[in-house]
């Protein structure tokens, strides 16, 4: 094992003053998506959601951000690490979880399980888990958008690691060179699974740099800042809507808990504790929490009231994944084709 | 002789070829890290240092033709993925630089690397974390594919396919990374191309590969005590295949059943069908069988996957029928104690 690779912590206070009806927007979308992942978290052991399952707990407030920025109409695409976006763009609920204990109410009816989600009503066209997978996927949206003239923003989620991969630099010089409607998103938690970035790509380089030398507008924020990634978001997809072309948005965030799977694994080795605990301390969702609550844009009644609706909507999203009949395995041999 | 896993047998092998030899390198997402690649490259970085030992970007592609690069100028790299799935990007250099470098340079350069990828399988690995596609790879003049079963078979293979002045393809089935077995230590070696009789039998032959294999003795464990003597041919390489070994095997018994991990369609296992029946037809006492995954995408609710898969009881099934004889093969799942989705209590998911 090389030794660490201290991600870097952004400094400084979140940048409040959004107005409260988009702050708290932005609060609840990720409290919703929290409850949702620590009640995964918490009874995958049960040994029922019996498929690989990768949490975003710490990284929703560029989920949050993002979603809020985009209109329903819009498309949105994802990865192995999904559920945040699926739900910040609107996906339903209980279909994510019943596909995720393999039911036949799964939005892909148990075929596709947690890395493979998918709702359309919502605009979400799909999560993959082959890293850079969907980055051109998405760019053919976006080619569509243009060709059928709709003015829609066709947006993807990626990690660091995605970047690496060839199809990155095609489908982002393709939508470059095109002026496509695509909204690249890259979520730097600074790891591939167990491996830092610094064993992967070279120091001192930065993933908007090399991302706008590739002939678009490229920027980066601190992705537990839902307000300031709301705003990013909402600026690119403006100029996006306006015809300007495609852009890129690094934000920097962290993964708190293992790479695939429920735990916690700052013991293992390949990070520290400290490193989780200073993220920790920037949690997207308390920031926002205390920055409302701070100027008396909220008030803690309104918090708990939040907490205890998105709660009581999990809930029922899970009763109902448990409820569900399983497909009957017949339909393991249907649908290869139309 | 000591008893080590599947998983050890191929880290000793690594760490053997790397203490022969310092040309050889081991590289691949995570080959360093805590897990090792399920205890496969646990150790190497210690023992043989960073610039032989290492972790790389996630670009598949682009790093297999690195392999060929360095592969030209005397170095022998060993590539790890964690799924064959992931490799599925970097089949341009696979299949028209390193499958094709000796032929279409008159013989000039080999391209000794070998690329290490694992089969995934259950726990809802679903579409894209579960493909054997052996046959794709075996399909392509120029690779070796090897496909060890057994913790001897996956050291000495892997020796060899280090030591090979060609391109291999060495495929894990996940479900076998934890078997035990006997395996000798130091430098042992078994040759590529040479399939093994598990056990001799009489009645019927099956030939297997990998995890197939580990179905096909529970099969066959049964059918003895059914009074059904099956002859069983590991093939440890599907290309070059032993082509020998499974037309005697099939000579002496007149019957074919052929296993894949694959799908049925276009499958090693067909190929074995086909080329038996061209070659022996007139010594087999009926038409050969296969028994090879559905023409389908793997699903992934464990409701989907119950019966996805070919198990001991569906090979015992098939050879009673073959034989015509009446058993009750159902109890071979009734006596299996674990969900049919893992291949054992030790695999709790979730990768
Ligand atoms: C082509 C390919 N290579 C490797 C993998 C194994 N893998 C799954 S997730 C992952 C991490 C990718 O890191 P990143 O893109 O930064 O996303 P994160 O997991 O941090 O959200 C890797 C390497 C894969 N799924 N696909």
């Amino acid at each position: 094992m090389n030794q660490r690779n201290p991600s870097v912590i952004p400094a400084g206070l979140p940048s409040g003053g959004a107005p409260s009806s988009q702050a708290k927007a932005l609060l609840f979308s990720m409290k919703r998506i929290r409850a949702v992942e620590e009640t995964i978290a918490s009874r995958y052991n049960e040994q029922k959601m019996r498929c690989p399952t990768h949490l975003s707990i710490g990284q929703e407030g560029i989920a949050a951000g993002v979603g809020l920025a985009l209109n329903r109409d819009d498309f949105m695409m994802s990865t192995h690490r999904a559920h945040a976006h699926y739900l910040a763009k609107g996906g339903n609920l209980p279909a994510m979880i019943a596909e995720i204990y393999g039911k036949v109410t799964g939005c892909c009816r148990g075929k596709g399980g947690s890395m493979h989600l998918v709702d359309e009503e919502a605009g979400f066209m799909g999560s993959t888990a082959i890293v850079g997978n969907t980055i051109p996927v998405a760019v053919g949206l976006g080619l569509s958008i243009k060709l059928r003239n709709t003015n829609q923003v066709s947006c993807v989620f990626f990690g660091d690691g995605a970047t690496e991969e060839g199809v990155f630099y095609e489908s982002v010089s393709f939508a470059a060179l095109k002026k496509l409607p695509v909204l690249f998103i890259c979520e730097n938690n600074f790891y591939s699974v167990y491996s830092p970035l610094r064993v992967r790509q070279p120091e001192g380089r930065k993933i908007h740099q090399l991302a706008g030398s590739l002939g678009l507008p490229a920027s980066h924020g601190d992705g537990n800042d839902a307000v300031r990634v709301y705003d990013m978001a909402r600026r690119a997809v403006d100029g996006i809507r306006r015809g300007a072309g495609p852009q890129f948005l690094e934000f920097t965030t962290y993964r708190w808990r293992e790479h695939c799977g429920p735990n916690f694994d700052n013991d293992i080795g390949y990070r520290t504790e400290d490193e989780y605990l200073a993220w920790k301390k920037r949690d997207p969702i308390v920031m926002l929490q205390e920055s409302l609550l701070g100027d008396g844009r909220a008030t803690r009644e309104e918090l708990d009231g939040m907490a205890a609706t998105a709660q009581a909507e999990v809930d029922g999203a899970f009763a109902f994944a448990g409820q569900s009949p399983f497909p009957d395995p017949s339909e393991a041999y249907t649908g290869v084709f139309k | 002789m000591r008893s080590i896993s599947f998983a050890q047998a191929i880290n000793e092998a690594l760490s053997e070829a790397m203490r022969q030899d310092e040309r050889v390198i081991c590289y691949g997402l995570g080959v360093d890290d805590p897990k090792g690649v399920f205890g496969t490259t646990l150790g190497l970085q210690e023992k043989f240092g960073d610039h032989r030992v290492f972790d790389m970007p996630t670009a598949e592609n682009a790093m297999t033709g690195v392999a060929i690069g360095a592969s030209l100028n005397g170095i022998r790299p060993v590539m790890t993925h964690q799924r064959l799935d992931f490799f599925l990007l970097a089949m341009d250099q696979l299949v028209n630089n390193a499958a094709k470098w000796h032929y279409m340079f008159g013989g000039r350069r080999s391209v000794p690397i070998t690329i290490r990828l694992i089969l995934g399988r259950g726990w809802g690995q679903g579409p894209t974390h579960s493909q054997n596609l052996q046959a794709w790879f075996a399909h392509i003049p120029g690779l070796k594919v090897v496909m060890p079963t057994t913790a001897e078979d996956a050291k000495g293979l892997l020796l060899s396919s280090i030591f090979d002045e060609n391109p291999v393809v060495f495929l894990e089935h996940r479900w076998l990374h934890n078997v035990q077995g006997h395996v000798p230590e130091g430098d042992f070696r078994i040759p590529i191309g040479k399939a093994h009789v598990v056990r001799e039998g009489a009645d019927v032959t099956i030939v297997s590969m990998s995890y197939m294999t580990i179905e096909a003795l529970h099969a066959m464990e049964f059918l003895e005590k059914n009074g059904v003597s099956c002859e069983l041919v590991d093939l440890r390489t599907v290309s070059p295949l032993d082509w020998d070994t499974v037309f005697n095997s099939v000579k002496k018994t007149g019957r074919l059943l052929a296993l894949d991990t694959g799908s049925a369609t276009g499958s090693v296992a067909g190929e074995i069908v086909a080329r038996v029946s061209m070659g022996l037809w007139s010594s087999l006492k009926q038409a050969p069988r296969r028994l090879a995954m559905p023409d389908f995408p793997e699903p992934t609710s464990p409701a989907l996957t119950q019966g996805f898969h070919v198990r001991a009881e569906h090979i015992a099934r098939e050879v009673a029928e073959m034989l015509g004889k009446a058993i009750d093969h159902g109890q071979i799942a009734a006596q299996r104690k674990h969900p049919h989705d893992v291949p054992g209590n030790w695999f709790n998911g979730p990768f």
